[in-house]
Formats: C-alpha cells, structure tokens, sequence
C-alpha cells in the first residue's frame, strides 16, 4: 500500500464519524522507484490531506516533507520539493503492518502489502 | 500502446481457479477489457496519468489494463482475498505498480477527490439483488471525473436515468 492510497482510506466502523487519518503501524517497508511525472505531482498537490500524509510518511521512515503544506508557489520554484512528495506519495510501499483507527484503536492489519479493511458484523 | 497488444497481454493473465459463484465472480475477457479502457483514454483522456480504481477488481484485469495504458496510479478493490493474490501475481508478471485494497466497496467510504476514473465490471446483481446499482452508487460517489462500467444490456435505460437522476451524473452515455 502507497501514501496515495491511504490518503484516501478511513475507518467506516458503524457510529465512527471521523476515522480519518489511519494511524500507520509499519512493520514492513520496501521502496521502488516509478518513473517521475512533475506535473502530475503538482496536479495532485491540492488534493491531498497533507497531514495524514506527512505523518504517514513519518511512520514509514520517511521524514522529508515538511510538517505544513507549503505555499502552492513551491511548485513552480522548487523540483526538490516534488521530488520528495513524488518519493513519499508514489515509491514507499507498506507490505507487513496494519492501519490503526484513530477513534477506535482497531487495527486493520496490512499483508503482502494489501490492507484488510472488511469490518466484522458487529462494526457494520 | 497499440489495442491488439493490450489485448494480447491481457489474455495471458491468471484468472479465477475457483469462481464463487455468490460473488459473481467471471473474469473480464480481454476483448472486452482492451476496448473499454482504450476508448476511456483514446476518446476521453480519463486513464493515462490519472488516478484510476478499480471496483470489484478480481483478478485485476481492469487494473493491469489500467496500468499498462500509463494510469499514474491504480488502485484495485476487492472483498476475496484470493482473487487479490491472484491480482497481485497478475501485477508482478506484467511488472505494472498496482496498490490492492481488501474491503467491501459498499461499505468503504473514500475521503477526498483523490480518485480521477472508475473503472468496473461489478456483479450484475443475479445473486445479490440491486448489487450493480450499490457498486455504481460507489463508483459516482468517488469519482471526480468518470466511470466506466460493464452492465447488462436490458438495464440500459435504467442505469442511465439511476445516474443522471440519483447518482449526480452530469451525462450518461452507453458507449
């Protein structure tokens, strides 16, 4: 699983309104490189949670973003900083681990780099 | 990439051992995979450096189509974990990144605008009534731009007033 990915995930627990974002609890991390596309990064920017990425990233090993999203005008001026979001949104893949709820604490555990995020009857 | 080479990579993908029936699951022929994403892309620009999903993946056809067509990234969903192996092998063979998430698609709510195109080939709804419409339900939900879905041919006409009427589509075409 990708930071693009868990940008977009959240705990859907009956009664949970704002289970996002999942905390990460990485056990296994592996990186492979894509190739980069700058104006992609930059398209995807403004639509990003930034936090929930930035803290992602952190639990992941990855502690280059900075902590608040900078001024849309870094992405003109400044390829490093896409390079970075390009590496952190696209390259880190969790493959053993889990996805932790931050309302409830459950653990959506994380195998072979797939999240299982099938709830139990009682959660539905 | 041109639609008869798409369509021969896809053809030699891993399928199903074991279909389960209750879930509807029938892989997506490769004919009919190659020409739904091609005209996505070719006629509409909605899979090459887009944020594709694909609901109800299976095997990962779609996905893997998806991703050979250069989606900037793919997401498949599923509920069977081990059509999800078999997606991910899929995946590796044709050295394509694919992120496979295990859930129940209508029960998952996807924060964000994140997601550009859905693709699909869901359950008809012959084993669990009214499963099409809850899968298209979720695609409308979270996609920003489109989505592309395999349905039966007699549910034309009720898909596309489902969509425009209740779905928030802004058209409905059968393509």
């Amino acid at each position: 699983m990708r930071l693009i990915t868990h940008n977009m995930l959240s705990c859907n627990i009956k009664g949970v309104t704002n289970g996002f974002p999942l905390r990460i609890e990485a056990g296994n991390v592996i990186e492979k490189e894509v190739d980069f596309n700058p104006d992609f990064i930059r398209h995807m920017f403004a639509k990003l949670e930034w936090k929930a990425l930035v803290e992602g990233a952190r639990s992941m090993g990855y502690a280059e973003l900075p902590e608040d999203s900078p001024d849309a005008a870094v992405l003109e001026s400044d390829e490093s900083f896409l390079k970075k979001l390009h590496h952190a949104l696209l390259e880190l893949h969790l493959e053993e681990g889990a996805l932790v709820c931050p309302k409830t604490g459950r653990k959506f555990p994380v195998n072979k780099g797939i999240p299982n995020m099938l709830l139990h009857e009682d959660e539905v | 990439m041109k639609l008869k080479q798409l369509e021969g990579l896809l053809g030699d993908l891993e399928q199903f051992s074991n279909p389960k029936v209750e879930l509807e699951q029938y892989p997506t022929g490769p004919h009919i995979a190659s020409r739904m994403l091609f005209t996505a892309e070719n006629s509409y620009g909605d899979i090459t450096d887009k944020v594709v999903a694909d609901f109800g993946c299976g095997c990962g056809t779609l996905s893997v189509a998806a991703a050979l067509l250069d989606a900037a990234s793919v997401i498949g969903f599923d509920i069977d974990p081990q059509s999800l192996e078999t997606a991910t092998l899929n995946a590796e063979e044709l050295e394509v990144e694919i992120d496979f998430v295990q859930c129940d698609i209508t029960k998952l709510e996807l924060k964000g605008q994140i997601v550009d195109t859905v693709v699909m080939n869901p359950p008809f709804g012959t084993r669990k009534k009214g499963a099409d419409m809850e899968f298209l339900s979720a695609a409308m939900k979270v996609a920003s731009q489109a989505v592309y879905s395999l349905h039966k041919t007699s549910t034309r006409e009720h898909i596309k007033r489902a969509a425009l009427r209740d779905f928030n589509a802004k058209s409905a075409q059968v393509l």
